[in-house]
């Protein structure tokens, strides 16, 4: 992918991202959530990664955020009215992001493998699914099947909160 | 020429997009959304070390396999977590942290 685009795409996620949190409307914070992730997406096919960039889209832009943009619906929220600002716990959330930003900057420029060159690859006539399910059900068979079986107690978990009355 | 570092920093400043919404929103919608910018940020960080850990031409399958995992541990997270959100509406009306705080100390 030409460094072009890369950087179009990273600007369209970082800001979209922060208009995630920025927007005091939610449904405005939802739909920027799907704008980051389509960008998202784009880096990850930049990446080579055609499954996880599609399963992005389908999973996360698709489904993740159609089930919240129905719960804002459903709750009803409006637009967040301000309130006093709780201000000691927001300068120190504040300085705790600088700081983190600090740290991160610093232990990037420190990896050593960071400037790796972008090596071409040949996946072959298989192509990148065939590549991926080959790893996930050979070598990840167990954590396959244990995945199954969270998604199924998740499932049960979401029918038994949203019953009325709890016993 | 785009290097592993590039993919790395923007991961790394979309995580802390994400973490700042934590920090600072007070909204559990949106801060529940900000979790989510959170994983999606690992996730760019994980297909960047697979793709630039290149082995006989093809890449590491192995991060992309996680990624995977963490997309549907993050969807399975998000519908109970909705669902803990929409019983906590009904019994409280209200989805602002700050009217939360029986369990504070």
């Amino acid at each position: 992918m030409s460094p072009l685009l890369f950087w179009i795409f990273v600007a369209m996620m970082l800001f979209f991202g922060g208009m995630v949190v920025l927007n005091r409307n939610p449904v405005a914070s939802a739909l920027s959530l799907v704008v980051c992730f389509l960008a998202l997406a784009a880096l990850f096919v930049s990446l080579d990664a055609y499954f996880i960039g599609v399963i992005q889209i389908l999973v996360y832009a698709g489904a993740v955020m159609v089930l919240f943009l129905f719960i804002i619906m459903l709750l009803d929220l409006k637009a967040e009215v301000r309130r006093r600002v709780n201000l000691p716990a927001m300068c120190g959330g504040f300085i705790v992001i600088i700081l983190f930003v600090k740290v991160l900057s610093d232990v990037s420029y420190g990896f050593e493998g960071g400037d790796a060159k972008f090596q071409a690859i040949s996946q072959g006539p298989q192509g990148d699914v065939w590549h991926v399910g080959m790893v996930l059900f050979q070598q990840y068979n167990i954590a396959l099947q244990v995945v199954g079986t969270l998604i199924l107690v998740a499932s049960i978990g979401v029918v038994i909160l949203s019953k009325r009355e709890l016993k | 020429m785009v290097t592993l570092n590039d993919y790395l920093i923007a991961s790394g400043l979309l995580f802390a997009i994400g973490f700042a919404g934590v920090l600072l929103r007070r909204n559990v919608i949106i801060i529940f959304m900000a979790l989510e910018l959170m994983l999606n940020a690992a996730n760019l960080s994980l297909i960047g070390f697979s793709r630039y850990n290149v082995h006989d031409g093809l890449p590491d399958y192995n991060g992309q396999v996680l990624a995977f995992f963490i997309i549907t541990v993050a969807a399975a997270e998000v519908t109970v977590g909705l669902a803990i959100i929409v019983a906590l509406f009904r019994a409280r009306q209200t989805t602002h942290v700050e009217d939360i705080n029986t369990l504070k100390f």
